[in-house]
């Protein structure tokens, strides 16, 4: 495909292989010293899609966003190397959470605007008590940080990997979140029922 | 320079996505705005769990990556039960502000 273009294609090609082998930012991974600015764009996307969500006026708005900031935090998990992680974050979240969250914004008519505005009266202590926790939990990230040994290496594990072990070293864990899991569905639907269909 | 080492700069990241969740759910008048910050505040603990594994001593051991898995299942059947609390609660009041929800109130 690249080739089909000619001079340019091949030309891709040549760059795409010499920094194939020749990665400055995959050497300085490996040397676990410096972070690549696909991180960057990523936790930019993230933060923004996560700070939008929360500040945005319009309900539908906020899902949307929140939707932006679980695919950021998606390919988040793809560059720490943990792609099972990925696109379980994928077809969990953006896949099955925020369908959930739109119908509910759907079905509670959220998407009328509060004549008291959307935030609650007390936000300034909200904001306060989030800052103070973002505070300490900098300080510790920035205290604690040096003193952990970090492993450079990329991690070699397959799906093959964690199925193994999921059925085998992790197997009372996975029973119980089935188990979770039905009584959640089965929860959810009692709850949600309608109310004279209980009381017959 | 913060970010200086990759695993800093993914904790901060979880962090200040934590932060925002956090401040999210406090300041809020929808309840399902305060669930969407719950949400982030798990996803931010879900990126902490897998940078350590990255980045952590025995990778190969799988322990924060297992960790991560459950805790997006549990974090579905949160979402799935809330969602349907929010709707339960839509049905008695007729509102989905919090504010407005005061029938416990002493």
């Amino acid at each position: 495909m690249w080739r089909a273009k000619g001079v340019e294609g091949s030309a891709v090609v040549l760059f795409a292989a010499r920094f194939g082998t020749h990665d400055p930012w995959r050497d300085a991974r490996k040397d676990g010293r410096l972070l690549s600015p696909i991180f960057y764009i990523l936790a930019v996307l993230t933060l923004a899609g996560g700070l939008a969500s929360v500040t945005l006026k319009h309900l539908v708005h906020c899902a949307l966003a929140v939707t932006v900031a679980f695919a950021g935090l998606a390919l988040l998990f793809l560059q720490l190397d943990a792609q099972f992680a990925g696109f379980a974050q994928i077809l969990v979240y953006i896949g099955a959470v925020v369908i959930l969250i739109v119908f509910a914004i759907l079905l509670t008519r959220g998407s009328d605007l509060p004549k008291e505005g959307v935030f609650s009266k007390t936000w300034p202590v909200g904001l306060l008590i989030a800052a103070a926790v973002f505070a300490v939990l900098g300080w510790a990230v920035l205290q604690s940080v040096r003193a952990v040994p970090q492993q450079a290496a990329v991690p070699a594990v397959t799906v093959r990997d964690i199925g193994i072990a999921l059925v085998g070293r992790y197997v009372l864990p996975l029973e119980i979140v089935a188990l979770l899991l039905t009584a959640a569905t089965i929860g959810a639907v009692i709850v949600a029922m309608h109310e004279k269909v209980r009381s017959r | 320079m913060i970010g200086a080492t990759p695993l800093a700069g993914y904790l901060l990241v979880a962090a200040l996505l934590f932060a925002i969740g956090l401040a999210g759910a406090l300041t809020r008048r929808n309840a399902i705005l305060v669930l969407i910050g719950i949400e982030l505040m798990l996803n931010a603990a879900n990126l902490n769990l897998i940078a350590f594994w990255r980045y952590g001593p025995h990778p190969e051991a799988l322990t924060g990556m297992m960790f991560a898995i459950f805790s997006i299942a549990v974090a579905a059947a949160e979402a799935a039960v809330g969602l349907g609390l929010v709707i339960s609660i839509y049905r008695h009041t007729n509102t989905a502000e919090l504010d407005k929800i005061s029938r416990m109130k002493g």
